[in-house]
């Protein structure tokens, strides 16, 4: 029953009828999730005793490196689903998914060196958490640009597939680099073993944010997931088009024999 | 409310995170409604219509 139901969410014509109608929905939702979160976050999130108010650039750096990792790890099920399967959303899922993962990664990236040059006195170190951040975007970024330079979309899907999941080493690097290594960022305390180190009144409120950083994502993702279907639509139809006129003009062409041709030469 | 000393810094990263959401958004916009109209055009011009 599963796999029927997942075939026809996944087949492009359903999806499209069925992201129609719930991505208005889900980007009202996350815009009241996010308003709440932001009201939170500024007014009844007290300021914490070490970092003063300084804490509240955490309500967008945590959600935003989970997105940076979450559109990755998406991204590698869906190279999974274009290298085994051969399944043409899954391809639309992964295009989509980069730009998107590579926007959150970046506003990782930068609130994290505003918060660390305040706290850590400086905007960057070369620490193994920090790095591979970058080289997460740094893939993104390869990984956009490829896009841009296969011209031939399933040689790209393709080419792209095995990238993706290649660079998904990164991801078990990035999470556990803060216990592997000796880092200046500070190990894990939200996921940890023995629960959150945070206390309820900055932990609740920062879930919050990352669920509503998460729907506001995922809805970015669905919109972008129906343009690019849109745009695989129009590729065709020029494709067709051109067609359609090249076969005319040659028609026209063995019809009526040009003007310069010498009479009796054409066909 | 006072942010402190370190308003600048806070201020900056929200300042930073709305810009990208906001180009991340109308972007998105801007890109469907292109291809709709280049979509529109080819399927008047063909005389098809791709469901």
């Amino acid at each position: 029953m599963w796999t029927a139901l997942w075939h026809r969410l996944a087949h492009p014509g359903h999806f499209m009828r069925w992201s129609g109608a719930a991505t208005p929905w889900l980007a009202g939702l996350s815009a009241l999730l996010l308003a709440v979160g932001l009201y939170l976050t500024w007014f009844v999130v007290p300021p914490d005793y070490q970092q003063g108010e300084t804490v509240r650039i955490m309500y967008i750096h945590v959600p935003a490196a989970w997105l940076g990792v979450f559109f990755y790890g998406a991204m590698s099920l869906s190279a999974i689903g274009t290298l085994v399967w051969r399944h043409p959303l899954a391809d639309v899922a992964q295009r989509a998914a980069a730009p998107i993962g590579a926007a959150f990664t970046l506003i990782c990236l930068v609130t994290g060196s505003l918060w660390g040059k305040p706290m850590w006195g400086t905007y960057w170190v070369w620490d193994a958490r920090l790095t591979s951040m970058l080289v997460l975007f740094l893939i993104y970024c390869g990984i956009i640009a490829l896009w841009r330079t296969i011209e031939d979309p399933n040689r790209a899907a393709r080419a792209i597939a095995i990238l993706t999941l290649v660079g998904a080493v990164n991801l078990p690097i990035i999470k556990f680099s803060v216990n592997w290594w000796s880092t200046l960022h500070q190990p894990a305390s939200i996921l940890r073993m023995g629960g959150s180190t945070i206390d309820p009144s900055m932990l609740y409120p920062l879930l919050e944010m990352i669920l509503a950083f998460t729907l506001l994502g995922v809805t970015l993702h669905l919109y972008s997931m129906r343009t690019e279907i849109l745009r695989r639509r129009v590729r065709v139809l020029t494709i067709r088009e051109a067609e359609r006129l090249d076969a005319g003009a040659a028609t026209a062409s063995m019809v009526t024999p040009p003007r310069s041709m010498p009479v009796g030469q054409g066909a | 409310m006072d942010l402190g000393q370190h308003a600048g810094f806070i201020v900056g990263a929200y300042a930073f995170t709305a810009l990208v959401i906001g180009c991340l958004v109308i972007g998105g916009l801007l890109d469907q409604r292109a291809q709709k109209r280049a979509l529109a055009s080819l399927q008047g011009e063909s005389g098809e219509r791709l469901s």
